[in-house]
C-alpha cells in the first residue's frame, strides 16, 4: 500500500491540473462555462459602388484594424470578376480588388463579423512623434489666441481636448473659432489644434453600430493619446468615453476608399447584429497548442459527446456502491443501461427493459432444464433477445406505438448478459435477491442518466475534457474511503446502540 | 422460554420501529468493522491475490490441508472430466454415506449429500430418493462448470459424510452446522455458529436466513443469535433456546483453525469448521473474504480486535500461543459465566 502523502498529492495534483486547465480554456479560448450562453455577433458588410471607365479599374478599402472591445473573427468578400488581395499598407491593412476591363456600374461587398467583447484589449503602440503643423494667417492667430486661452486650464491633452470641444460647440462661437470652423471640420480642426500645443492627436473613421441599419457611412471621431492608450472623443456627443457600438475603420491616414479608373464611387455599410451560441465562436480547434475535442470531424465529436458521459455513469457507480451500498448486478452494468436509455428516453426505456428482460427470464428457466454449457447458452439468449425486440417492435408498431421502437437501441448482448445473471442469481438466491440487485441496478441506472442527461453536466463532459481528472481524482478518493456505507447504519441495528 | 422473556420483548419493540438506524458514530465507537474499511485495510492489505486460488477451489484447500495434516471429511474421489464419471460410479458402488459437491462452487449450490440406499439407489439428506443414473448426471452438470462461477469446467469432490454432533441435533434444520472463526494473521479473532433453517433450505448461509450465532472465543458459548441481520432468542423452526449453546471440543476447534494461517498464508481469513460425531473438528473451507455480520452475532466490533494484532511488536510463533493470546484479550466479558465458578 501506498503512502498517504504521495497518493493525496496525486489526487490534489489531478483536481489542480483538472480546473486550471479548464480556467484556462474558458479565459483564453472562451469555451462558455453552461450550456446555451450566446454572444451577440455584428456583421457589417461593406458596399461600395462606382461607375467604371471601361478600362483597369482598381479598388483599395481601408480594412478596420484590430480593436480592443470587438474581436473580429471573420472577414469575407463579394466581387464577380475582380481580382481580390489584402496587404498591409502604412498602419494598416487594405483590400485591393482590380479588374481588366470593368464598364459601368460596379458593386463590390467586403463583410466582417464581430464579436461585442467587452474585456477584449488589444495592446495599442505609441504613435509617431507629432508632425509640424502649418497654420496660415489669420488662421494661426485665431488658433494661438483660442490655445493661450484654454492651455492655462488644462493638465493634459485629453482635459484640452474637452476644453476645446466645449468652446467648438458653445453658441454664440466665439469668431476665432468660427474662423476655424470655417476653413475646418470640427473633427479635423480638433486634432490640429492639439498637435500644435503638443499632444498627439488624430482623426479616426468609425462606424456606429445599430442593428438592421442600412447604407450607413462612416462618421469622422478624434482620438487623443494619454501615453498608453488612444481616448476617444466623439465630436457629437461630450458624455461618450468609451467604443461601446463603435467600430473603428480607419486609423491611419483619412480617405477609406481609394478608386484608380473609376468615378462617383462611395461606400457604404449595412450591419445586423445576431445572437449565434457561444460555443460556435471558440476558436480553440486547428490553432491551439492544446488536444482538442472540436478538432475532430462532427460525425467522431457526436460520438465522443457519448464517450464522455461514461465516466459521469462510472462515478455514480462507484457512489453508488462504497457510499451507499447499493448492490447491483454486474459491476458496470447500470452504466451500459443508461446509455441506452439516452437513446430512448426513461419511460420507453424502462418499461422495454423490464419487458425484455421478463420474457428473457422466462426462456431462460426454460433453457436451464437443456443444461447448455455457458457459451451455447449465453449466445442463445443473445438470438432469443434480438427475436424478443424484433416481436416487440413489430407490435409496438402495429399499435402505432412508435416509441417502442426504440427497443432496439438496448445493447443485445447486454442484455442477454443481464438475463444469465438474473437467472443465475434467482436459482441461487432467490427471487428477493433478483428483485434487490435488479432493482438496485435500475435505480443506479436511473441516477447516472438523471445525471448525463443535465445540461449543464452534457455540457462539461464534452467541451471540458479536463474536468474528467478531477472526476478521477474523487474516483481514487472514494478508492480508499474505509468509512461505514449508508446501508451499515441500517444492517447492524443488533448492535446495543 | 417464554414470551415474558426480557430480551425477546426487547426485539419485538425494536421490530415495531421501522426505520431503526444506528449512526456512523456510535458504529465507531462500538469498534464495527464496515465493508469498505476491510476490503481496503485488510483483505486488500494483508490477501495477496496469488494465494486466493488456495481457498477459493475446495480440491486446492482439501489436499493443501492434509499436506498440513489439518484435518478435513475425507476425500473418497474426484471427477475432472465427464468421462471420469463412470470409473467414479464404480467406487461409489461400495459405499452408502457421501457428499458430492463442485470444487469451485460458491453459496452451497451443487452440493448433493447422500444418507443412505433404498430399492430405487440413493436417498437424499432431504429424504427424496435419487437413482445412480441421476447422480451420475449431476457429477457430470458439476464438471461442465454448471456450478462454478462463471461457468468454467470444474472438479466434482466426492467426500466422507460429516454426521452431525448430537450437540447441535435440536437447533438445526436438517444441514450441518458449521462453526466460523476469524482469523487475522493466525489469531482467532472471532468466532460464530452457523445454524440452517427452514427458509435457508438446509443451508449455513446467512444471507438465505440461517441463523448466525455469536461465539465466546474463550469457551465456545453463545453470546447472542442474529438472523436477517435482526437478533433472536430462540430457532424459528425447532424453538429451541439459542442463548445456551456450548461447542464441544473448543479448543481443538480453535487450534485447528489457526494451522490455517501457516498453511495458507492469508492473513485475514475465514475458516469454516464442522464437528463431526466421530472424528470432531474438521475443516469444510476457507474463504478469503469473510463477512462482517459475525459482530453482530458476537455484540462486538471486529476492529479493536484487528488493530490489536496490528499493535504487536512481533507475532507470536506458534498456534498455542497465539490462542492464548486471543483468548486473553478477545474472550467476552464475563457475565454470565459467574455462576460457574460456584458450581
Amino acid at each position: 500500500m501506498t503512502q498517504r502523502g504521495p497518493f493525496l498529492f496525486i489526487v490534489a495534483l489531478l483536481l489542480l491540473a483538472g480546473i486550471a486547465t479548464a480556467l484556462f480554456r474558458h479565459s483564453e479560448y472562451r469555451v462558455p462555462y453552461t450550456p446555451g450562453t450566446a454572444q451577440a455577433v455584428w456583421q457589417v458588410e461593406a458596399r461600395i459602388e462606382f461607375d467604371a471607365d471601361g478600362g483597369r479599374s482598381q479598388v483599395v478599402l481601408t480594412l478596420p484594424p484590430e480593436q480592443s472591445d470587438f474581436r473580429i473573427i471573420s472577414e469575407s468578400t463579394a466581387s464577380a470578376g475582380y481580382g481580390y488581395t489584402t496587404e498591409q499598407g502604412t498602419g494598416q491593412r487594405l483590400a485591393r480588388w482590380s479588374k481588366l476591363d470593368a464598364r459601368g456600374e460596379q458593386t463590390l461587398f467586403y463583410t466582417i463579423e464581430a464579436i461585442a467583447d467587452p474585456g477584449y484589449e488589444v495592446p495599442q503602440t505609441k504613435p509617431k512623434a507629432i508632425p509640424d503643423i502649418v497654420w496660415e494667417e489669420p488662421y494661426r492667430t485665431a488658433a494661438d489666441t483660442v490655445l493661450n486661452a484654454v492651455l492655462p486650464q488644462t493638465a493634459d491633452g485629453y482635459t484640452l481636448a474637452r476644453q476645446l470641444l466645449q468652446r467648438m460647440n458653445t453658441v454664440p462661437l466665439d469668431q476665432n473659432m468660427s474662423l476655424l470652423l470655417q476653413k475646418w471640420p470640427l473633427p479635423r480642426l480638433l486634432p490640429r489644434m492639439l498637435q500644435t500645443a503638443g499632444y498627439n492627436a488624430r482623426t479616426v473613421a468609425a462606424l456606429d453600430l445599430e442593428d438592421q441599419r442600412r447604407r450607413q457611412s462612416l462618421r469622422e471621431l478624434v482620438q487623443v493619446w494619454d501615453d498608453t492608450n488612444w481616448r476617444l472623443i466623439d465630436p457629437e456627443d461630450e458624455e461618450r468615453n468609451n467604443s461601446e457600438n463603435l467600430l473603428l475603420w480607419q486609423t491611419g491616414q483619412p480617405g477609406v476608399l481609394e478608386v484608380i479608373g473609376g468615378s462617383d464611387s462611395k461606400v457604404l455599410f449595412s450591419m445586423i447584429s445576431q445572437n449565434r451560441p457561444s460555443l460556435s465562436l471558440v476558436d480553440e480547434g486547428n490553432n491551439s497548442p492544446l488536444v482538442s475535442l472540436y478538432s475532430l470531424p462532427v460525425a467522431e465529436q457526436s460520438m465522443f459527446k457519448l464517450i464522455m458521459l461514461l465516466p459521469v455513469g462510472a462515478f455514480v457507480v462507484v457512489f453508488m456502491r462504497i457510499l451507499v451500498g447499493f448492490r447491483t448486478s454486474g459491476t458496470f452494468m447500470p452504466v451500459l443501461i443508461a446509455l441506452s436509455f439516452l437513446q430512448t428516453e426513461l419511460l420507453p426505456g424502462l418499461v422495454s427493459f423490464l419487458l425484455v428482460v421478463a420474457v428473457g427470464l422466462v426462456i431462460r428457466s426454460y433453457l436451464s432444464a437443456l443444461n447448455l454449457l455457458l457459451v451455447a447458452r449465453i449466445a442463445t439468449l443473445v438470438i432469443v433477445v434480438i427475436g424478443i425486440i424484433s416481436v416487440f417492435s413489430i407490435l409496438s408498431y402495429q399499435l402505432g406505438l412508435i416509441g417502442g421502437l426504440t427497443i432496439s437501441f438496448f445493447p443485445m448482448i447486454i442484455l442477454a448478459w443481464t438475463i444469465e445473471r438474473m437467472s443465475i442469481l434467482w436459482e441461487e438466491d432467490g427471487p428477493k435477491e433478483v428483485l434487490i440487485q435488479g432493482g438496485g441496478s435500475l435505480f443506479v441506472a436511473v441516477i447516472a442518466y438523471l445525471l448525463m442527461t443535465q445540461p449543464l453536466i452534457e455540457h462539461l463532459a464534452f467541451n471540458f475534457p479536463e474536468l474528467h481528472l478531477c472526476l478521477l481524482a474523487l474516483i481514487l478518493l472514494l478508492g480508499r474511503y474505509t468509512g461505514y456505507r449508508l446501508t451499515e447504519l441500517t444492517r447492524f441495528t443488533g448492535m446495543p446502540h | 422460554m417464554t414470551t415474558s422473556d426480557p430480551t425477546s420483548a426487547a426485539s419485538a419493540t425494536k421490530k415495531d420501529s421501522r426505520f431503526d438506524w444506528i449512526s456512523p458514530r456510535q458504529l465507531k465507537k462500538l469498534g464495527m468493522l464496515g465493508m469498505n474499511c476491510r476490503n481496503v485495510r485488510y483483505i486488500s492489505r494483508y490477501n495477496e491475490r496469488r494465494l486466493y486460488p488456495l481457498v477459493d477451489d475446495k480440491l486446492q484447500t482439501k489436499l493443501l490441508a492434509a499436506k498440513h495434516s489439518v484435518a478435513v471429511p475425507e476425500l473418497i474421489h474426484v471427477v475432472s472430466t465427464p468421462h471420469e464419471v463412470e470409473s467414479a460410479y464404480e467406487k461409489l458402488q461400495e459405499l452408502d454415506k457421501f457428499v458430492v459437491k463442485p470444487a469451485n462452487g460458491s453459496g452451497g449450490k451443487g452440493i448433493l449429500v447422500i444418507v443412505g440406499r433404498d430399492d430405487n439407489g440413493l436417498i437424499r439428506s432431504s429424504g427424496e430418493s435419487v437413482s445412480w443414473e441421476e447422480l451420475k448426471r449431476h457429477m457430470s452438470n458439476v464438471v461442465s462448470g454448471l456450478f462454478s462461477l462463471g461457468g468454467r469446467t470444474d472438479q466434482a469432490i466426492v467426500e466422507d459424510l460429516v454426521l452431525i454432533d448430537p450437540v447441535f441435533e435440536n437447533v438445526s434444520y436438517k444441514g450441518v452446522p458449521d462453526i466460523r472463526l476469524i482469523l487475522f494473521q493466525g489469531y482467532p479473532v472471532m468466532g460464530m455458529l452457523r445454524l440452517a433453517t427452514q427458509s435457508s433450505d438446509g443451508k449455513a448461509n446467512l444471507h438465505q436466513g440461517a441463523i448466525g450465532v455469536g461465539l465466546d472465543i474463550r469457551t465456545g458459548r453463545s453470546i447472542a443469535a442474529v438472523q436477517h441481520n435482526e437478533l433472536i432468542t430462540e430457532h424459528p423452526d425447532t424453538g429451541n433456546r439459542l442463548d445456551e449453546l456450548e461447542v464441544p471440543n473448543w479448543h481443538q476447534l480453535l487450534r485447528l483453525a489457526s494451522s490455517c494461517y501457516e498453511m495458507t498464508g492469508l492473513g485475514y481469513l475465514g475458516a469454516d469448521i464442522v464437528l463431526d460425531r466421530a472424528r470432531g473438528p474438521l475443516l469444510l473451507e476457507l474463504n478469503a473474504r469473510p463477512g462482517l455480520t459475525i459482530q453482530v452475532t458476537n455484540q462486538a466490533g471486529l476492529k479493536p480486535r484487528l488493530e490489536n494484532i496490528e499493535a504487536l511488536e512481533s507475532y507470536h510463533p506458534t498456534v498455542e500461543e497465539r490462542i492464548d493470546y486471543a483468548i486473553e484479550q478477545f474472550a467476552h466479558a464475563p457475565r454470565r459465566t459467574q455462576p460457574d465458578l460456584f458450581t
